[in-house]
């Protein structure tokens, strides 16, 4: 009787609920027919605040003893990894590469290693390869000495972990737009404060990997060695460590993915090397050239996470013991060695400061004749459904935002976080809209805030279609997974480039991006959601006569109900990220401030102003998604 | 509350003097004197109130803590097998923890050799751990990344012994646990029999008085598993070491126990030889527990016999008073003279065939006469 009682009440209140809901939609809308217009906040460039922020980049800049040292450090190291690569040549760069995959992996692995290096220099890219390769390398240099003890504090201590979690929740949220003047304020414009972009975005996945790996490591084992009475510093060297290498070896790995990931944006205050390349060509809407560093950026990646595998593996003495490799020692040590003699040899009879341009082969060209094609025979088309979205969906959502009383849109805000999330992010949402009214960047945050609503319905709409495909039909989901694994590790800016050739610089092209670049998450996490109603339950729906469509609609979706909402927060986050750096490709608003920001110095001001509402924006549109009991995101650490 | 010992009936004398000596006597190898541990807030200020006078799901719902072990006391004698028994969730893993303190008691004494292991400093500790204690592992805890031999080495390793040296000892261990050959393979790539004998091999190396272990072979198949309790009663006969059993199997208890200390929520309900917890039962817990129990296996004639009646024929067959029943089943079955049995050449009683038989129907040993 009383579970019948409860649920009449349950739904007593549904109804209750969604009345609210619908009364007070129709009130929001009468408020903005009436007051539309008044209230708002127009963009000022003269903004107080911005003028005092001016003031504090002075004044920092006046007394920078403190600082200083660390920056020279910083970009001390970066110029170490720089020499070190500039005294091997080419030829000594590629033969450590080939060595390297010959010693630890196989020979094919080597074959790979070298033809990889060597077509970054035949691309015409060698100087910019380097100097990308030394930033990333001192970035995770430093990244895995700071990361790897907090990760083994975190995964020994449940209170560090307690206190740590948060903080790397946050910052794995944090589009790294945001944090890139603040970083610009501390550490000027060059290396070092790239190299410190690249260490906030990289370090959260180096802490939690290497906590995740200390903290599997089997109790007993652990209580064994302590029963024979090794002390702390005993079972970290002995049994830690060594139990949780595959996970030092992982988060190695994914520290060099995520550092490779930020070349783009970190080269807005810098950074040499492929991504100023890559953003230049992109700026000039040189989609082959874009391509030929992208594509260089790309082979960068595959080579580093291929040769930092197979030390990793080769770390495990199980492996090595198992892998009986044809040649013995022969292939594993004396080529590797033979391969580094040649390498190092070779400056005798070649230059190796310069890669020979009889090898330069460029995709430039065919790219931009098969891109000039294919604009040719779809942009009419891609165009007219990039002005439709625009003029039907984004600017009258942009109109409503920037055009209705403030307190409204902070209201609607707070109301609509009330309903997903619960009271507390109500309040959040509401301190969070207030700080943004605060720093002066309303209408420049409502843009934004368009287009990050019109990209996370693209994305779930599309999103959610392909994932029940692929959930419902094994042969899709296999021929899926090869674009979705791809997608997971390519580097974010690297589809502003298809999306750039198909529409042009302008607001939509960075939705179209960050589209493709929240949609295989998406796709990942409905196809599981759906996948993991259990068989006993679709089962008996089955046998009770639904139809297919209704076995979706009243039980599958439904009681995916959570990876549903979690899609909706990982893709709401990746689109705001993606949205910012869209900067780069025409979107204007708070990724532009940001830019302008590095560029002229009288914006300095705005900029940071703008970092900050990044961060907010970001909050808020986290909170608002994180549905009732806050879902939190498990697999946050590879989403980057 | 306190460990209840079994009423000393006459015809247990000479097992109940025996522990009584250790008791009394102050020479035990381990003794240990109101040992609680309570897992949760405040575990310190529950004990000495009205709160630990509460049973385990009272304290759970009043504070929110959990009493895994409750005032256990016994003592165990030198080269004797300890074996602490009970269900899951009893509290004896917790137990054994506390006595090496990987689990730090919330309060009670634990002495080894007279030294109280609780007063002692995290430098001392180890230096018994090194040395002194040992310890094997239900889920085995090897690591992987080493071989057996390096498995075997640890402990010597833990305290800085020279590589040549342990390999040597790890190679000798091997072979006194009948892993002769397999030095170079890693633990991953042994049957888990294999792998137990590793962590039994690492647990001798360091040459230990005193050996725990916490339910050693219930990871095991049945078949193995009695493999290696035969196994550790030829290495406590080869080695003389004082051991600590833990395990939730009574025939395990009863087969290697000198003493059984059966555990229930957090207490011990009776501590005594396997006759004894077999043939007198402190209560009803312990008598569920024991009721399946082959008594023949179990029972020595002192437990079955009567008193001498004037008249009876004395030409029949003669047993100790700690003879097994069973053992002397088949004597009994070839005469029709009862059993006379004695102890120390004296006679103290007699069996007839009612009586063995009685007991091989399982009847209780009082209603067979
Ligand atoms: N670290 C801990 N924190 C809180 N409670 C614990 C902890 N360890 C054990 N307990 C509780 O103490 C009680 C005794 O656990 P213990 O592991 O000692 O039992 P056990 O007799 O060894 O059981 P098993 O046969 O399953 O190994 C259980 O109720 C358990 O839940
Ligand atoms: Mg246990």
């Amino acid at each position: 009787m009383t579970a019948i009682g409860a649920t009449a009440g349950a739904t007593g209140i549904r109804v209750t609920r969604r009345t609210l809901a619908g009364v007070l939609a129709l009130a929001a809308v009468v408020i903005f027919a009436l007051l539309h217009g008044q209230w708002t906040l127009p963009h000022n460039d003269d903004y107080d605040l911005f003028r005092t922020l001016n003031g504090v980049r002075d004044w920092v800049d006046q007394n920078r003893t403190l600082l200083e040292p660390i920056r020279l450090a910083i970009a001390g190291l970066v110029s170490l990894f720089d020499d070190i690569l500039a005294s091997l040549g080419w030829p000594g760069v590629i033969a450590a590469a080939a060595a390297t995959g010959v010693a630890f992996g196989s020979v094919r692995l080597g074959l790979l290693a070298g033809f990889g290096f060597g077509s970054l220099g035949a691309l015409g890219l060698w100087d910019p390869s380097m100097a990308t390769l030394a930033m990333v390398l001192a970035a995770v240099l430093l990244a895995l000495l700071i990361g790897i003890p907090l990760g083994v504090l975190a995964g020994r201590s449940a209170r560090v972990q307690a206190v740590l979690s948060p903080v790397l929740d946050f910052m794995q949220i944090m589009p790294a737009m945001a944090y890139l003047t603040p970083i610009t304020l501390l550490f000027l414009i060059g290396v070092a404060p790239a190299s410190v972009a690249t260490l906030i975005f990289a370090i959260p996945a180096a802490i939690r990997i290497t906590a995740l790996g200390i903290r599997e490591v089997s109790t007993t084992t652990v209580e064994a060695a302590r029963s024979l009475g090794a002390t702390d510093n005993q079972v970290l060297r002995k049994v830690l460590l060594p139990l949780s290498r595959r996970a030092l070896g992982l988060a190695v790995n994914q520290t060099i993915m995520l550092a490779l990931s930020m070349v783009v944006i970190t080269s807005l205050i810098g950074a040499p090397g492929l991504g100023r390349n890559l953003q230049r060509e992109l700026s000039k809407v040189n989609v082959g050239g874009a391509f030929d560093a992208g594509i260089a950026i790309v082979i960068l990646a595959i080579m580093l996470d291929r040769l930092t595998a197979a030390v990793a593996e080769w770390l495990d003495p199980r492996e090595r013991a198992a892998r009986t490799r044809p040649g013995g020692r022969l292939v594993t040590v004396a080529l590797p060695v033979a391969i580094i003699v040649v390498g190092l040899a070779a400056p005798a009879l070649v230059d190796a400061t310069k890669f020979p341009d009889t090898l330069l082969f460029s995709f430039r060209d065919p790219v931009n004749a098969a891109v000039g094609w294919f604009t040719g025979t779809f942009q009419p088309a891609t165009l007219a459904f990039k002005d439709a979205a625009t003029i039907i969906v984004l600017n009258p959502l942009e109109t409503v935002l920037v055009q209705a009383p403030v307190w409204l849109v902070g209201a609607a805000l707070m109301t609509v976080a009330w309903f997903t999330s619960g009271r507390r992010a109500a309040v959040v949402v509401g301190a969070c809209a207030a700080l943004i009214v605060g720093l002066g960047l309303w209408e420049h945050s409502m843009q934004t805030m368009a287009n990050v609503v019109l990209g996370t319905l693209l994305t779930l709409a599309i999103g959610l279609v392909i994932g029940i495909l692929s959930a419902r039909n094994d042969r899709f989901r296999a021929f899926l997974r090869p674009f979705l694994d791809m997608a997971q590790t390519l580097p974010a800016f690297v589809y502003l480039i298809p999306a750039l050739a198909l529409f042009n610089p302008t607001r939509f092209t960075a939705i179209v991006a960050a589209v493709i670049y929240a949609l295989p998450p998406v796709i990942r996490l409905v196809d599981v959601g759906i996948r993991s109603v259990p068989p006993a339950v679709v089962e008996a729906s089955t046998a009770s006569g639904a139809t297919e469509a209704q076995l979706l609609w009243k039980v599958q979706l439904p009681m995916s109900r959570q990876a549903l909402l979690l899609a909706a927060n990982q893709g709401i986050v990746m689109v705001l990220s993606m949205v910012v750096i869209g900067a780069l490709v025409g979107a204007g608003a708070l990724g532009y401030d940001v830019i302008t920001g590095f560029a002229q110095g009288k914006d300095f001001g705005k900029g940071l102003a703008a970092g900050l509402a990044i961060v907010l924006l970001g909050i808020l549109l986290d909170r608002i998604t994180q549905g009732a009991g806050g879902t939190r995101r498990e697999g946050a650490a590879n989403a980057g | 509350m306190t460990a209840q010992f079994p009423a000393p009936a006459p015809d247990l004398a000479p097992a109940a003097q025996t522990h009584a000596a250790a008791v009394g006597g102050g020479k035990s190898a381990i003794s240990v004197k109101g040992l609680w541990k309570i897992f949760g807030p405040g575990e310190k200020k529950i004990i000495g109130t009205p709160l630990a006078e509460l049973s385990r799901d009272e304290l759970r719902v009043a504070t929110g803590s959990n009493v895994a072990v409750r005032d256990v006391s016994f003592d165990v004698n030198p080269g004797e097998v300890f074996v602490v028994m009970g269900l899951s969730g009893s509290g004896k893993s917790t137990l054994i923890r506390c006595l090496t303190r990987l689990i730090e008691p919330t309060a009670g004494e634990v002495l080894l050799d007279g030294e109280d292991i609780g007063k002692a400093s995290m430098a001392r500790l180890r230096d018994l751990r090194r040395h002194r204690f040992s310890m094997v592992f239900q889920h085995f805890g090897l690591l992987p990344h080493r071989r057996v031999i390096d498995n075997v080495a640890f402990g010597l390793e833990i305290r800085g012994e020279a590589k040549k040296g342990r390999r040597d000892r790890a190679a000798e261990l091997l072979s006194l646990v009948g892993l002769d050959g397999q030095a170079d393979r890693y633990p991953d790539q042994l049957s888990g029999g294999m792998q137990q004998r590793v962590g039994l091999a690492r647990a001798l190396a360091v040459d230990p008085a005193v050996m725990f272990f916490d339910e050693p072979f219930s990871a095991l198949d049945p078949l193995i598993r009695r493999d290696m309790q035969n196994e550790v009663i030829r290495l406590h006969n080869e080695v003389g070491k004082t051991m600590i059993f833990i395990t939730h199997d009574l025939a395990e208890a009863l087969k290697l126990g000198d003493h059984v200390a059966i555990m229930r929520n957090g207490a011990i309900v009776q501590i005594g030889r396997p006759e004894e917890i077999v043939g007198a039962p402190a209560d009803d817990y312990v008598a569920d527990f024991v009721q399946d129990v082959p008594k023949s296996y179990v029972l020595t004639l002192g437990w079955i016999m009567r008193e001498v009646r004037p008249g009876d024929p004395l030409d029949g067959p003669e047993f100790p008073r700690s003879t097994i029943i069973r053992t002397a089943v088949h004597v009994a079955a070839e005469t029709d003279r009862p059993i006379k049995v004695v102890d120390g050449g004296k006679l103290v009683g007699m069996v007839d065939r009612v009586q063995i038989l009685a007991a091989i129907a399982g009847f209780e040993p009082g209603s067979a006469a």
